[in-house]
């Protein structure tokens, strides 16, 4: 672990490197002053006559910055030429030097590191709203930091490659993103980054390697115990490790996928609901067509092979294998070569197979193997692992059933867990429960709100974000969940978002609770809809007059005259009603 | 021997001593304040102030805002001469070079303040 620069010492750094060129300067324009107050000159009428001091500093400083200006008060003699001529040479000499000095300075990588730190530093410190610590901006953090920055939520950046630092600064994001290039790895530079502030409210690390996730993981674990971790393992001893420890969330893209897969193969109304619901916000989420039971091919037999073999197996589908080495369970049907010849894929059956993975770790030879393979069955489900999140082009061309992007999966996984954490019991839920339901579901909320990734999110009856109903609420009032989904601007409209998941204060929970269903304080609510929907539902639930209008259709009187007249007149018309 | 410890010791010994060159004599007779010995103490004493720059340690800082008062006090005496020769036209009068001095003064006390501070670190160190 390399040491800290000391960032707090570039203002001493800088005085003692230009301790010397300024003292240089000092010295050169004290002995032409004190040279020009010396020599000889004649006024106007050719009495003898010297500078004084004022005279003398003010030629020596226009003269030694290179201005000129002329010979002042009266015409040079020749002996305070000859003494300015030095002078000029000597304050040559000096700026220089100085100059010199400060561009060395300047272009010091140590200095220019210290900057780039106490700049991000200060940054960090400075910042005054909930953030995240993203450590590692990759493929998969830069997803994560779009759809952040597209949530409104603010990020702060740990990256070792400085080339991917300075692409944070090219990228147009719509709030600053603190980045430094530096190594996660090292615990001083996450406290730098905000693990211990107040407003860090999770960390993500999300390196290539293993080892240094793990790192973070305990650092978070130890320096703030209470923060949210989400961390990447691709092996499963690290993920082991970071488990044994507490880390919250942890995320096998590979895992992820396969149980995403077995998924999509016993029940695929659930896979698609789960694809719509933890989509990249912004983005549309296509229809694809279910992948069918039969014989499947998968060609590369590595880490991600064998879990989509073993997925398919315990889900009961025959697989063959293509690989240059044997699988180590020998019961599997394994055919030697490599998927991008026609022989291999041949022999392995592809003329009556329904499906093939291509999943080796190479971009080029998983193409070439879909390719191939649709040529010889053009019916053929194909999905195709694509390690390189910029190879997305070649992929879109192609047009495979399924790809599958390891940084997409990690960061579809990291936003359903951040955008609200009611969202993960909710799919968990949706796992469970029977395709049917799912399909149900699906089919409901994609007429009602298109194929687009849509807005969820989760809302908390209390007094801080529901201040209005609360207060309804807690005076005895019952309140429906369709009573408050209605729009503020036209009651007889009801908003374009559902309820999807109850959560009460005591530990219980409704799954998609119905219209009449009364809310009670301290209730949160996991919404899913438009994102118009939201700012209606976050004013509707704050204030008291949205609240009563959209409840009951009546207008509340604002302000105190106006609260008054209401409340005389009602006060008539009950009297009037009592009279007769 | 430490060479930068002495060209220090040097620097703040002698803008002391021309500071209090300049200041001895009669606070209101020009005649008594000689302008290159005030010219000398400026240029002397921003050396010094230059030498402890970069000096992280308390004593250091200390070191530097003594010098920077000094210098102060020693410009502005010098801008008061050369208002009153310059700009006034009235020459060095008694009321000018008593200002003068005394700002002059001024500047002595805190050079007498960094030459005590650097006499005890010198006796720190020596224990």
């Amino acid at each position: 672990m390399t040491p800290l620069p000391r960032h707090h010492s570039i203002f001493f750094l800088i005085m003692r490197r230009m301790r010397a060129p300024l003292i240089l300067l000092i010295v050169i324009i004290a002995i032409s002053v004190l040279g020009l107050t010396l020599a000889p000159g004649v006024d106007a009428d050719g009495n003898p006559h010297k500078l004084s001091f004022f005279h003398a500093l003010y030629f020596i400083s226009y003269t030694a910055t290179t201005i000129g200006f002329g010979e002042i008060p009266f015409a040079f003699s020749d002996q305070q030429r000859l003494w300015v001529l030095i002078c000029i040479y000597m304050s040559v000499i000096g700026w220089a030097y100085t100059l010199g000095t400060v561009f060395a300075l300047l272009a010091d990588r140590n200095l220019q590191q210290a900057f780039a730190m106490q700049r991000f530093v200060g940054a960090v410190r400075n910042l005054r709203e909930p953030f995240y610590l993203v450590c590692g901006y990759g493929e998969t953090g830069g997803l994560i930091c779009e759809a952040l920055d597209r949530m409104g939520v603010r990020a702060v950046v740990v990256e070792l490659d400085e080339a991917k630092v300075g692409e944070i600064e090219l990228h147009s994001y719509a709030a600053d993103v603190p980045a430094i290039a530096a190594d996660a790895r090292n615990p001083e530079i996450l406290k730098f980054a905000g693990l211990t502030h107040p407003h860090c409210i999770g960390v993500i690390a999300l390196t290539n390697d293993d080892s240094a996730n793990l790192a973070i993981a305990i650092a978070a674990r130890l320096l703030a115990p209470k923060l949210p971790a989400l961390c990447r393992a691709e092996s499963r001893d690290t993920a082991a490790n970071m488990a044994s420890f507490g880390t919250r969330h942890i995320i096998n893209p590979f895992e992820k996928f396969a149980e995403y897969l077995g998924l999509a193969l016993h029940a695929p109304n659930a896979w698609h609901l789960l694809g719509w619901l933890t989509g990249l916000p912004g983005t549309a989420v296509e229809r694809h067509r279910d992948p069918p039971r039969g014989n499947w091919i998968i060609c590369g037999h590595g880490r991600f092979g064998r879990l989509m073999a073993q997925t398919m197996e315990a889900q009961a589908v025959p697989v063959t294998i293509i690989d240059r080495q044997p699988p180590p369970e020998a019961d599997q049907r394994w055919i030697q070569g490599d998927g991008t010849g026609a022989e291999a894929l041949t022999a392995a059956g592809v003329d009556s197979a329904v499906g093939l993975v291509a999943c080796t770790g190479s971009d080029v030879d998983n193409l070439s193997a879909a390719v191939t393979a649709r040529e010889l069955n053009p019916g053929l489900f194909v999905i195709v692992r694509q390690n390189l999140y910029v190879n997305r082009a070649l992929f879109d061309a192609y047009d495979a059933d399924i790809a599958v992007v390891p940084s997409q999966i990690i960061a579809h996984e990291c936003l359903a867990i951040l955008g609200t954490p009611l969202l993960a019991p909710f799919l968990q839920e949706v796992r469970q429960r029977g395709e049917a339901w799912s399909a149900a579901l699906l089919d409901d909320l994609t007429t009602r709100y298109g194929w687009s990734v849509p807005m969820i999110w989760s809302e908390r009856i209390n007094l801080l974000r529901a201040p209005a109903l609360q207060q309804r609420l807690m005076d005895g009032e019952t309140v429906r969940i369709a009573d408050v989904l209605r729009s503020p601007a036209g009651r007889e409209e009801s908003l374009p978002c559902t309820v999807a998941y109850l959560r009460r204060d005591d530990d219980d929970h409704v799954v998609m609770p119905g219209p009449d269903c009364p809310l009670r304080p301290g209730d949160e609510l996991l919404l899913i809809g438009l994102p118009e929907a939201r700012n209606a539902l976050c004013l509707t639930l704050a204030y008291e007059h949205t609240l009563n209008y959209v409840l009951t259709g009546k207008d509340l009187p604002g302000g105190w005259v106006w609260e008054r007249i209401a409340a005389h007149r009602n006060r008539a018309a009950t009297a009037r009603r009592v009279l007769p | 021997m430490n060479l930068e410890k002495v060209i220090f010791g040097f620097f703040i010994v002698l803008a002391a001593t021309l500071n209090f060159g300049f200041f001895v004599g009669d606070i209101d007779n020009p005649a008594h304040h000689d302008i290159y010995e005030l010219f000398a103490a400026i240029i002397v004493s921003l050396i010094a102030t230059l030498l402890k720059f970069g000096d992280r340690t308390q004593i250091g800082a200390v070191h530097l805002a003594t010098s920077l008062v000094a210098d102060l006090q020693l410009i502005a005496a010098a801008m008061v001469w050369g208002y009153a020769v310059h700009v006034t036209g009235d020459g060095m009068t008694a009321k000018a070079t008593a200002s003068v001095v005394s700002l002059s003064g001024g500047a002595l006390f805190a050079n007498i303040v960094s030459v005590i501070i650097l006499i005890a670190e010198t006796i720190m160190q020596r224990r």
